[in-house]
């Protein structure tokens, strides 16, 4: 076997074993030596170990176990410091426990043997240890680098009961240090010597615009500002001392400002440094049998500090090496990140500032609200691009900076979206490796593979075979286009019209066939309508439309139903349950009150909160517990749990509100005691206002009714303000209650009838036109309204609580928990 | 006439418990198991657990021998275990009907990844 030795056990070493393990499996003998005694982490999440949204067990990336697996000997707690060209060896130094792993002067522990590997290949990636600028008496306690997970930890520690942190360094690291230190209830100061924040990512207005946003949440900078000397009282830190001659008091500080590439084994060894381990685009060092990678290498003069460049690196280092492709080559790397910082949205790219006399700069700025975007175009390209306080557009641009796309002519559309609603980015013109479904991370290339050699011919087809678009979908329009790109055309899949897959009917179809043949349970209509097999992917589809069709009489198989409907209540990540009881319009009363509290204290329900649908949910219910809850409730099921009507919000309208001009609180518990629980293709969600200051959002509801002066209510359908966002269409204005209630009847039995199966309203709405509708439920142009008033009566009058299967279960078992299996019954049976 | 059955065997009682159609968890010893009732009769067994996100299969909705998990609906072969999502498989047992009752033949396990 080939023998690898690895010198650095960060994120570079670890990626590039796991490349070349990928390509040559059990072709190498590797041996690792990494400083730090632990396995590798994710140095990135390191400000979210310092301010504890996450332990330090969960960024390690390879656990130890990861090297047994795979045969590797790791030397951790080893540092290598020279590599004998001659014997052909790497020297490694056991660190004392007590080292500072990146430190140049880590002292070895005394007396112990020098490790010894042979080697065929080297690879170096020692990373890069932190810049410390010349500072008088930053040796001593209660002054910290951020770098390490032990660094985390000290500084953590030292912070416990002080009060006062500055951080040196205004870049990238030092705001995430200081973001971790807030947390430690510290004020905290940041020190910039440099005239504004984030030098490499910012230009000098977004910088102070940042500046200034950072400020208004209780951190304080200072730019311009050059730490000289750490002032300490006996142990403590007690001041710091600028260049300017002014001061600060402080109790502790972290230094983070910037890193240098760690080349000490290198120049050791005799190899080429310059700022940082010379390669060539094969990632050879001068000795050829030497490569590097990472933040310690120096690529056509560049050195780079971000994760993106070593995947790069890593791939054409793997490929090198192992012979897969022995051509490759690295380019170098086009930076770009998107980052938060003190929850400020940020993202950048390329250069900040115009370079050449030729560049386009174009700004857009709205400093009330801390945003500024700027673009520099050359030769129709983007060169740099700077987004702060909103980046939505930022994928965009981030696709067309990484591949050299040419910009749409007017670059206003880049900030803001086109006018016309074209896409602006064509997928065809897209890197094979650029992502598409940002959900589920699938690339162009996986969606070509379907469609050329999978045979994938739509966008549900695409979506099956790769999963793309089967997050938030908004990328269906991009796979639609690759589609076109690659096969000419979308093709037409007809069980994209089916209702469900498993019946090869579209809706009005299968509507018009269950009639007439009067089916009424989910498995007739399998057996007439599908050949007799069961589909379970459309059993709840069918069952949700059955009590549609015949309310009343449908026969509720339970098995047709999802988990939620089968026991009235919705089923929680661990296999718990939320119930959540009608409230009708959001009023409640101090006895309902104190039943609901008395059933959190007697079934120690570990959460109660109240929902955005102005009720009360009590999350963590058992199974077994559920009829007993509802008991002891004493309320009506507030059917939070299935496709339903879910609610009706109101404001306070006119019983208390000096801006109220109609019953707002009267008309919602009218809507809510009429249409609680009728089943339709998707929940509906409804409000009343009892003004047009819409308070309770009654315009971003599936229904929404809004009162205004002259006791009249305008009716909004199709409304939404979650995944999607959505003003409801004005339906009509009417102007009485008993109008309100038969306008958004009708429109609820039309969805119901309409609807495809997990259908909201708002594509509902879309699909007809809310011209149309309005021609259809309030013109009456095709003179079905008297059939829908009579259908949506008799849904309503059909309605039962569900919850009153607590009294009578509607089948065995159907609240039981899992049962206890007595093997020993069963040694033998002698029949 | 002497009936016999294996030790491995676990007799989880009649079969009606299941209602038609739906799954039932059991715990036999340290382990839950999901049995299904198929509505034409036929029995599966498979660990309760989704190897996705743990959610409990025995909630979930089945048909034509094909399992979908109530938290974020994988789908599995109840056959053979196999499951839709690249990775994902269960482990299944041998189960069956012996005079109303259920037999799960424990040592029987099985699985297709």
């Amino acid at each position: 076997m080939t023998r690898l030795v690895v010198v650095g056990n960060g994120m570079a070493g670890a990626r590039v074993v796991e490349e070349i393990l990928k390509r040559a499996p059990g072709r190498f003998e590797i041996t690792m030596f990494g400083a730090e005694i632990y396995g590798n982490y994710n140095r990135i999440l390191l400000s979210n170990v310092l301010n504890g949204s996450q332990a330090a067990a969960d960024i390690f990336m390879n656990p130890l176990a990861w090297y047994e697996e795979h045969g590797i000997t790791l030397h951790a707690g080893v540092r290598a410091t020279r590599i004998d060209r001659e014997r052909r060896v790497v020297i490694g130094a056991p660190l004392r426990k007590d080292a500072l792993a990146y430190a140049a002067d880590a002292a070895a522990e005394g007396g112990a043997a020098l490790i010894e590997a042979p080697y065929d290949h080297v690879i170096i990636a020692t990373g890069a240890r932190p810049f410390v600028p010349p500072i008088d008496g930053f040796d001593g306690p209660g002054a910290f680098l951020f770098r390490t997970i032990d660094d985390c930890d000290r500084i953590a520690d030292y912070a416990k009961g002080r009060r006062r942190a500055a951080v040196v360094g205004g870049g990238l690291l030092g705001l995430e240090a200081a973001r971790g230190l807030l947390t430690h209830e510290v004020e905290v100061t940041v020190l910039e010597a440099a005239p504004q924040l984030m030098m490499a990512q910012l230009d000098t207005e977004s910088g102070d615009m940042l500046r200034a946003t950072i400020s208004g949440m209780g951190m304080k900078v200072l730019t311009n500002t050059i730490t000289t000397r750490i002032i300490r009282s006996g142990d403590q830190v007690t001041r710091l001392d600028f260049a300017d001659g002014t001061s600060l008091d402080t109790d502790m500080v972290v230094v983070s400002a910037g890193i240098r590439p760690i080349t000490e084994i290198a120049t050791a060894s005799g190899l080429t440094v310059n700022k940082g381990i010379v390669c060539n685009d094969q990632m050879q060092t001068s000795d050829p049998d030497i490569f590097a990678l990472g933040e310690c290498v120096e690529h056509r003069g560049a050195t780079y500090g971000l994760v993106e460049p070593i995947w790069g690196m890593a791939n054409v280092l793997a490929d090198v090496i192992t012979g897969t492709n022995a051509n490759a080559a690295y380019l170098g790397s086009k930076l770009g990140t998107k980052l938060k910082v003190m929850g400020v949205e940020l993202a950048s790219m390329g250069e900040t500032r115009s370079a050449d006399e030729g560049d386009e700069v174009v700004v857009y700025r709205e400093p009330r609200l801390g945003i500024y975007k700027k673009l520099i175009v050359r030769n129709d390209r983007i060169a740099g691009a700077i987004l702060l306080g909103e980046t939505e557009a930022a994928s965009t641009l981030m696709q067309m900076f990484m591949a050299g796309s040419a910009v749409p002519d007017r670059r206003a559309d880049l900030f803001f979206g086109s006018p016309t609603g074209v896409a602006l980015l064509k997928a065809s013109d897209l890197p094979d490796n650029a992502q598409i479904c940002n959900c589920n991370g699938i690339s162009k290339r996986q969606i070509v593979e379907a469609i050329e050699t999978k045979g994938c011919k739509s966008v549900t087809k695409v979506g099956a075979c790769t999963k793309a678009g089967l997050g938030c979908g908004s990328c269906k329009g991009l796979v639609a286009q690759l589609l076109e790109a690659y096969l000419g055309e979308v093709g037409y899949d007809p069980t994209e019209h089916y209702y469900v897959p498993g019946v090869p009917l579209e809706k009005s179809q299968l509507v018009a066939e269950i009639r007439s043949r009067g089916l009424k349970s989910v498995s007739a209509v399998f057996q007439e309508l599908a050949g007799g097999v069961e589909d379970p992917g459309s059993k709840v589809g069918l069952a949700s439309l059955l009590k549609t069709l015949w309310p009343g009489e449908y026969d509720d198989e339970r098995d047709a139903r999802f988990i939620n409907d089968r026991v009235h209540a919705n089923i929680q990540k661990d296999g718990t349950f939320s119930v959540v009881p009608r409230i009708y319009a959001g009023v409640t009363t101090a006895d309902e009150l104190m039943r609901i509290a008395q059933v959190a204290v007697k079934y120690s329900v570990p959460m109660v909160k109240f929902t955005g649908g102005q009720r009360i949910d009590l999350l963590g219910i058992k199974k077994d517990d559920l009829p007993g809850v509802w008991k002891d409730l004493g309320m009506p099921s507030g059917h939070a749990y299935t496709k339903s009507f879910r609610t009706c919000k109101s404001c306070v309208g006119t019983d208390f509100c000096r801006y109220g001009v109609g019953d707002s609180i009267g008309m919602a518990q009218q809507i809510e005691r009429r249409f609680q629980g009728i089943e339709s293709p998707h929940k509906m969600k409804l409000a009343t206002a009892g003004c047009p200051r819409n308070c309770s959002e009654a315009l971003v509801k599936d229904i929404g009714a809004v009162a205004i002066e002259g006791g009249r209510w305008e009716i909004y359908v199709g409304g939404a303000a979650g995944g999607t966002i959505r003003k409801g269409d004005l339906l009509c204005t009417v102007a009485t209650q008993d109008e309100v209630l038969a306008t958004v009847g009708r429109f609820i039995q039309y969805y119901r009838e309409h609807g495809r199966y997990l259908e909201r309203t708002y594509h509902f709405l879309e699909r007809i036109g809310v011209d149309n509708l309005r021609k259809i439920l309030v013109e009456d142009s095709l003179g079905i309204c008297a059939q829908l008033d009579a259908s949506i009566q008799k849904a309503v009058d059909a309605y039962r609580d569900p919850w009153q299967e607590a009294q009578r279960p509607a089948y065995h078992a159907q609240f039981n928990e899992a049962e206890l299996a007595y093997t020993l019954e069963v040694a033998e049976n002698n029949g | 006439m002497v009936e016999t059955i294996e030790t491995s065997m676990v007799n989880l009682g009649s079969v009606s418990r299941i209602p038609l159609g739906q799954g039932r968890c059991y715990v036999v010893g340290a382990e839950e198991i999901a049995v299904f009732r198929q509505r034409d009769g036929r029995l599966f067994a498979t660990q309760n657990r989704c190897p996705h996100r743990q959610g409990p299969l025995s909630e979930g909705v089945m048909g034509a021998g094909q399992l979908i998990c109530p938290l974020h609906s994988h789908k599995f072969d109840l056959q053979d275990g196999a499951g839709a999502e690249h990775g994902e498989c269960l482990m299944v047992y041998g189960v069956e009907e012996r005079k109303g009752e259920i037999l799960l033949r424990m040592n029987s396990g099985r699985k297709a990844c």
